[in-house]
């Protein structure tokens, strides 16, 4: 029962990201700087999910993001669902999509890639959504979601 | 015009018209090689890995045309040894220079080197991803042999998997109405996203592991290298080496306009006999390259 109060305590204002794999959730701190924000930020893992066995969940205070900037956590987090909360009360729901360009999140997957070299930020083009291909525009190679590698 | 100042990087970076622009002067460069049209500009060529004809080329186009080269053709003779960074390099040497032609075994490269440097750079080959002016002077052997580029049923030999100078005609060739034909061992068969890429423009392939019996269809008998290398079973590579020799005798009863195009070094896929045969057309093909980067260095300095 204490687990379930922690889980569900509300916040003000700000925004709950939900649905995020267990096994993503760092990499989603990771993808949006949340461990440089010093606003209250709560983290729930491991919690049981239906559709996702055990997912993790993101309370973040006084924190709301443009959708340009929370698309990025599609890569990891595909499932992910916004809820916008003002005064307590969730006032929009979002869900993420893969953006149409990424930038300086995935590694390039091919070993001989100028990006896995030099002090480039690595740059893709979308080129598939559901089954994620990202094109390197250093390199012109694929990098699949399979052998996708977040860098930060 | 469009080029002027612009980095070639990528085939891609040009579209069909632009192919055509570069065609058209290299005919008239073809005819007129040597013009002061250069006087008092510097190219420097950065070859950070060796390369015979694609750096003389370069050189001879530059000094036909009264400019000067500097730079150099391998890294010994750099600050590269010393550990410097391509960012470093680049950044030092597009001070000195009007134009940078590069040739880097890193891929990507280029493309790295382009948003960094003060002045356009030209890519000469970055490791196996793009060689551009490799496939516009394959275009410009294609369209002087045949008087056309609709219509060509082309013939490509050889190791299709990671053979970039294919790779990339590929692409430009889709501009135009072609009929290609793939011939390769399994293990070096193009890639499927080529092959995908040509379905969603409605253009026609066919894939072969044998050319004896179809090659009197072809207009271009583009030949690769097959590398040993390239097979993880050497017994393999034993069995199939020979199916991808092009004799003398292969060409009896093929077109009149036929023509054998091979991007050059050869090893022993092209029988030395079919060098005197009119239709080898390989060693006219690396004069093109002269004619061809002039066009192209030519148009990116806007000195036309």
């Amino acid at each position: 029962m204490k687990d379930k109060i922690l889980v569900v305590s509300a916040i003000k204002d700000g925004t709950v990201i939900d649905h995020i794999q267990a096994i993503s959730l760092f990499k989603v701190i990771s993808i949006l700087g949340l461990d440089k924000i010093d606003k209250t930020i709560t983290f729930g893992t491991n919690l049981e999910s239906k559709k996702l066995g055990r997912k993790a969940i993101i309370k973040l205070s006084d924190i709301f993001f443009k959708d340009k900037d929370i698309n990025k956590i599609a890569l990891v987090a595909p499932d992910a669902k916004l809820n916008i909360i003002r005064n307590y009360e969730v006032v929009e729901k979002k869900v993420v999509e893969v953006p149409d360009e990424i930038s300086g999140i995935v590694k390039c997957m091919n070993p001989q890639c100028i990006t896995n070299y030099e002090k480039v930020v690595t740059e893709f083009d979308v080129i598939s959504k559901k089954d994620v291909k990202l094109k390197c525009r250093y390199c012109e190679k694929i990098t699949d979601q399979e052998n996708m590698e977040i860098l930060k | 015009m469009a080029m002027k100042n612009k980095s070639l990087v990528s085939i891609n970076d040009y579209s069909k018209s632009e192919y055509l622009k570069i065609l058209d002067l290299a005919e008239d460069f073809e005819k007129n090689p040597v013009r002061d049209l250069m006087s008092g500009r510097v190219v420097a060529t950065l070859f950070f890995e060796p390369s015979t004809r694609t750096r003389l080329s370069f050189e001879s186009a530059v000094n036909r045309l009264g400019g000067k080269v500097i730079g150099f053709s391998d890294t010994d003779s750099s600050s590269v040894s010393k550990g410097e960074t391509l960012y470093d390099t680049i950044k030092i040497v597009s001070n000195y220079c009007d134009l940078i032609v590069m040739r880097h075994p890193l891929e990507g490269s280029a493309r790295f080197a382009s948003e960094i440097s003060k002045v356009p750079i030209i890519n000469a080959g970055d490791g196996a991803n793009q060689h551009p002016s490799q496939t516009l002077l394959d275009l410009y052997s294609i369209k002087k042999t045949q008087e056309r580029l609709d219509d060509i049923n082309i013939f490509m030999v050889g190791d299709l998997k990671y053979g970039r100078t294919v790779h990339s005609l590929l692409m430009a060739m889709s501009k135009f109405k072609t009929t290609f034909n793939f011939i390769a061992p399994d293990e070096l068969k193009m890639p499927d996203e080529y092959k995908l890429f040509l379905d969603s423009l409605g253009l026609r392939y066919f894939e072969h592991r044998d050319f004896t019996d179809i090659i009197s269809e072809a207009d271009i008998i583009y030949m690769t290298r097959v590398q040993k290398e390239r097979f993880s079973d050497p017994i393999e590579y034993e069995k199939t080496k020979n199916t991808y020799i092009l004799k003398n005798h292969m060409l009896k009863n093929t077109k009149p306009n036929v023509k054998v195009l091979h991007p050059l070094p050869r090893v022993n896929e092209i029988d030395p006999c079919i060098d005197i045969n009119p239709k080898a057309y390989y060693f006219t093909q690396a004069l093109n390259g002269v004619y061809v980067r002039q066009a192209i260095i030519t148009s990116i300095l806007g000195l036309i």
